[in-house]
This record gives C-alpha cells, structure tokens and sequence, in this order.
C-alpha cells in the first residue's frame, strides 16, 4: 500500500495556510468577497464535475425520490411514440409505496436474504482471502506464479466469468454434475433448487470477490515491518500471537477499507445474481437490487414507482450501515 | 508498494544487517515479512504448496475451462474432453454468423468514451481536493463517496425515464452518460489518491516560478500523475466494458447490444450455444485479462490510499 503518510501531513499544513489566509475579521461581505478571492481557483477546478453530478446524478436522484411517492408506472408516465408526446398522468400517492413495501412479506423476505448474501459473501471472501495473502506474504518458491494465477478471477470481466460458472453448472451437462456421476453421485440442481441456487451464487460470488481481497491485504501485510515480527519471535510468541498481536491489528486500516467497501459491492451485486438465476428459481435468490431491477424491466406494466421505492430504501440502508460503521471504528479510536 | 514510493520501513529494513540485500530482487520482494528465523518443516511446506496449487486451480479452473471449450467443435462442448478435436470453427462461426464485431465496437465506444470523458472531468477536482482547502470539499468529498454507494436500482428508473423523454433510449450516447454517473465520482476519488502522493513542494516550486494554480497543475502535476491516469482511465474502461444491468435495461435490438448483452443472447434466445458463447468469453477476456495483470497493483494502491485518506 502507497499509503503515504507524510503527503497527508503536507496536505494538511497547505491547508492549514490556506485556511488562515481565508480567516476573515471584517464584515460578511468581505468575508465572503475574502473567500471567493482566496478560494475561485479551487472553486472552479471543482466546479466541472459538481455539474456534472448536479445534472446526471443530483436531478435524477430527486426524481428517483418523487417518483417513488408517485403511482407511476409504464402507462402513465410522460413518452414520446414517434412524434406524439403523451404527457404523464401519474398521481402523488405520498408515503404509500412506502408503507407497502415495509409491511409487505416481499421486502423484507428480500431484504432477509440479502443480508444473508452479503454477509455471507463479505465474510467467506474475507477469510479466504486474508488466509491466502498470508500464504503468498511467505518466502515460497513460485510466489509471483501463485498470485498471478489467484487473481485471474479479478482480472476476467465479471460477466464473461459468471458466464463461465452458469456453463459448470448447467444441471444435464455442466461439467460439476459429469465429474459427480463419475464418482457415483446424482446430479446437483445447482441453479434450480432454491437452498442449492444460494449456495452456487455464493461461491460464484466468492470467487469472483476473493482476489480484490487478497491484494489489498496482501499489501497491508507488506506494509508491517518485519522487526516487530522478528522481536516477537524472540520473545517466544507463538505464530498465532504474532498473527493476532501483529498481524491483525497491523492490517485494521486496510481491512475496514475493504469490508466497508466488498460490503457495498456484495449488496449492490446486480450482475452476479441477474445472469445467474435472473433471481430464481422462483424468488430464491432474488437480492434488492434485481428485484428492483425486475419491478422496473421485467415486469408487464412496468412499475416505476415501487422499483424507485425499493431503490430509495436500498440507499439508505447503505448509507446507515456506512454510518453506524463509521461510528464503530471511530469508537475504536480508527481515524476514518 | 509502488516503486516510486519507497517509504523509510524498506529502506531501515534492508539496511539491517538480518536482512541481507538482495541484488536483482525487487523492493516488492525484498518488503516482504518472512519469518528469517522459524525454518519451516518440510511438511509445512508440502501443505503451504498444495494450500495454493488447490486455491490455483479452483481460481484458473472456470476460466481455462471455457477456453478449452472454445477450441472445441460445439457438438463437443459440454464433454468432459480436455482436448477434443481442437478447431477454431467457434471462432470464425462467431465472427462471421453473429453481430459479435458489432457488440464489440459498441462496447467499445461507449466505454472509450465514457473514460476519455470521464477522466477529462474529474482530473481538475481530484487535485483541487488533494491540494486545496476550501469551503465545500467536506461536503464534495463525502458526495464522492456516498455516490460509490448508490445502488443501479436507485438512478435506473428516472434516467431510463429521462432518456425516453429525450430519445435517447438505444442510443450509446444514453449509454455514457448513464456511465459517467458511476465514472466521475469513482474517478474523482481516485484522483486524488493519487495526487496526494505527488510531493507538495513540487506544487510550491511551482508557484515561486511564478505559475499559477492551474499553471502548475497543468504543467507540473499531470505529468506526472500520467501513471495514476492511466490507471484511473484503465478501472473506468472495465467498468463500463464489465457493467450489465444498464446495458441490458437500455439497450435492446441485436445491433445496439453491448457485450454484456450480447454474450446473454447466446444462453437465452438460441438455447444454449455453448461454442460460440465461449469463444466470445475468450475473445472478450483475454485482452482484458492482460491489461488489468499488468495494471493491477497500481489499481489497489489508488483505491485504498483513496479510501483510507478520505
């Protein structure tokens, strides 16, 4: 990890200039002429993709929010046939969508089992990833050859690759189910049994997740001197003292980044589970995100409104968990 | 981890006599912790050996699998054959019996330009961020990272919405500004990782030559964070190259598809077509797959020093 301390430092001292040139004393007008003077250069290098989030991600979002206090769906919002504008006729319905979707099973079924799958997914990646880092952090012969073939998964583009696993598993002749005759056992429904869909988008998951993992703690590892290493041995630290007195609270940094982040991914995996099962079978593996997805594109009429609603909700968890995560860490002393 | 920043830990490491240094290793080898001490039993090691040969295998397995089935006749292609009668005919039957070429180009518009765009934008901002203080960036920089979290399901609706209103629908225009949504913030962030590990006294030298902010970032700062750039340039084009569900949302009709959608028509309309669907997996892999090995330590290092400095 770059994770360069002393430009951090600098940063903060060229702010701390900057701040004290801005510190204004005279009335707000010419603290505000003061600021303007001392801040347009930073203003205007920003000012590009501030517009550009205002008009593609800002304008949307809030209208992502109106439409799911709205009835819209595919017959009523505003669309142009050829030359004929069909104006929307939507209704405000308040809070109902929401109201609906909080005290319906289907939400929070959904929502059940996307935390199972997140947390699931998040917490397997982590473990096998931390375990083979370790591994690859060893003096080893043929390390560079291990790691190179370990992050083949990250370096494939995800879909090809779940493209590749739907191909294993294919029930009458995926390769898993031949090898399972082979040896006798009868063929595995991976992808069209509910418990046995979960697990295989789990694994898919995993794998696909493990090397991003295994990177990013691998060069945690690298970051820890090996003094401490050595003058725990010498005090005759076990190796498992050393992994947790050294090791683990060596890595806190880089793994709260990594969690926090494969956690948001994990929640947000549309592409893993929509080429999968498309959520099957039935709704078994249906996680927020595709359901969503299928309330706006897959079904007849298309609903708007509650596939902005599921999405409003989805946004917020996220943004809690971040939160009350960041609350945690900053508890622990971490500086985040 | 990068070459170029050789942090004082390696440099008091390797001039400790435990640790001998290593001619024709490289920092990334010699920063390793290896217990110089505790010599590990034999067995240990047999166990470490397989412990990765497994992990490598199931890692490599699904992968070279699917290219082997490429080479395969498709009559052939879900035997359990390694090797059986190895043809190109998937090959060619692909490039000449389906609208792969066409999802390529597509592919490779819209992601072309969404980080040519999307870098272009977001340059500026990741180095005002690193390097000025001013009001506002607390309030930037936390949208930076709450819109990293913003889930497809929330902006899908009103701008598919938006673009049927403009006609945009079907259109790879559509395509890359819905792209720049998750491009720009994700550049912006990680610009400024980068950034931050340029020394500010090259920004001060700057400024005593007489230059202005924009001077010296222009002259000075972008050409050297031509690395990071690339990167930044190289994670936006996979994830537009890699992205399903607005593809797949936005797109329809054989000729618009991009390859997310495309590779999906050989499972869904046609039954299975596992031969050419795998030729189309290797085809759209392996350059891919080459670029992102030879960029990828670079890519952790922005994302965490991004993220961990916030």
């Amino acid at each position: 990890m770059a994770v360069d301390t002393s430009s951090q430092s600098v940063a903060k001292a060229a702010g701390d200039v900057a701040r004290g040139r801005s510190r204004g004393t005279g009335k707000p007008e010419t603290k505000l002429k003061r600021s303007l003077s001392t801040h347009w250069y930073a203003w205007a290098m920003v000012a590009p993709v501030t517009v550009v989030i205002a008009v593609i991600i800002g304008y949307p979002l809030f209208r992502g929010i109106y439409l799911s206090l709205t009835d819209a769906n595919e017959r009523n919002v505003a669309r142009s046939i050829g030359v004929n504008e069909i104006p929307a006729t939507y209704e405000f319905v308040g809070l109902d969508n929401y109201t609906e979707a909080l005290t319906g099973d289907q939400f929070l079924g959904t929502l059940g089992w996307t935390l199972v799958w997140t947390v699931a997914c998040v917490s397997v990646t982590f473990v096998l990833g931390l375990g083979l880092a370790n591994m690859l952090n060893r003096r080893i012969a043929g390390r560079s050859f291990y790691r190179m073939l370990l992050i083949l998964p990250w370096a494939v583009p995800g879909f090809v690759s779940v493209f590749a696993w739907r191909f294993l598993y294919n029930q009458d002749n995926g390769l898993l189910n031949k090898i399972l005759a082979g040896g006798g056992i009868d063929a595995v429904p991976w992808l069209n049994d509910p418990t046995w869909a979960k697990f295989s988008v789990i694994a898919v998951n995993v794998w696909l997740g493990v090397p991003f993992m295994m990177v990013a703690l691998l060069g945690g590892l690298q970051s820890i001197p090996g003094e401490l290493y050595e003058a725990a041995e010498m005090d005759g630290a076990s190796a498992w003292q050393r992994f947790r007195n050294i090791t683990l609270p060596g890595l806190r940094s880089v793994s709260t980044t990594v969690i926090l982040l494969s956690t948001i991914w994990t929640f947000n995996m549309f592409p893993v589970i929509f080429l999968l099962t498309r959520g099957g079978p039935g709704e078994a593996t249906q996680i927020l995100v595709t359901q969503a997805y299928k309330f706006a594109f897959e079904i007849s009429p298309r609903d708007f409104a509650q596939s902005s609603t599921w999405g409003v909700l989805i946004l917020v968890l996220l943004m809690l968990f971040a939160a009350v995560y960041r609350r945690v860490l900053r508890k622990q002393g971490e500086v985040w | 981890m990068g070459r170029a920043d050789p942090r004082p830990v390696d440099a008091l490491r390797r001039g400790l006599p435990a640790s001998p240094p290593q001619a024709g290793r490289s920092l990334v080898t010699t920063a390793v912790n290896t217990s110089r001490r505790g010599r590990r039993s034999p067995l240990a090691s047999v166990g470490l050996h397989a412990t990765l040969i497994v992990a490598s295998v199931i890692a490599v397995f699904p992968v070279l699998w699917v290219f082997l089935t490429s080479l395969k006749p498709a009559k052939y292609a879900i035997t359990t054959d390694f090797v059986k009668e190895t043809t190109l005919a998937n090959y060619t039957d692909l490039l000449e019996n389906t609208e792969f070429l066409t999802w390529f180009g597509n592919s490779l518009l819209i992601a072309g330009l969404t980080t040519v765009l999307g870098v272009f934008v977001s340059a500026t901002t990741g180095y005002a961020v690193s390097r000025f203080r001013f009001p506002g960036k607390r309030g930037l920089m936390w949208t930076l990272l709450i819109t990293q979290m913003f889930p497809v399901a929330v902006l899908i609706v009103p701008i598919y919405n938006i673009m049927a209103t403009m006609g945009l629908l079907n259109q790879p225009v559509g395509l890359v500004v819905t792209y720049l949504t998750i491009a720009v913030p994700f550049c912006a962030w990680m610009m400024k990782g980068f950034f931050d590990t340029i020394p500010m006294e090259i920004d001060e030298s700057g400024q005593v030559d007489g230059l202005t902010p924009f001077g010296t970032f222009w002259r000075l700062i972008l050409p050297l964070a031509k690395p990071g750039i690339a990167v930044t340039a190289f994670y936006s084009f996979i994830t537009a190259w890699g992205e399903v569900a607005y593809a797949s949302a936005f797109m329809v009709g054989d000729e618009n598809l991009t390859l997310a959608g495309g590779l999906q028509k050989f499972v869904n309309q046609y039954g299975a077509q596992w031969g050419p669907m795998a030729a189309a997996s290797v085809l759209i892999a392996i350059p891919a797959a080459l670029v992102f090995l030879f960029a990828q330590r670079h890519l952790v290092t922005g994302m965490s020093a991004g993220a961990v400095k916030g």
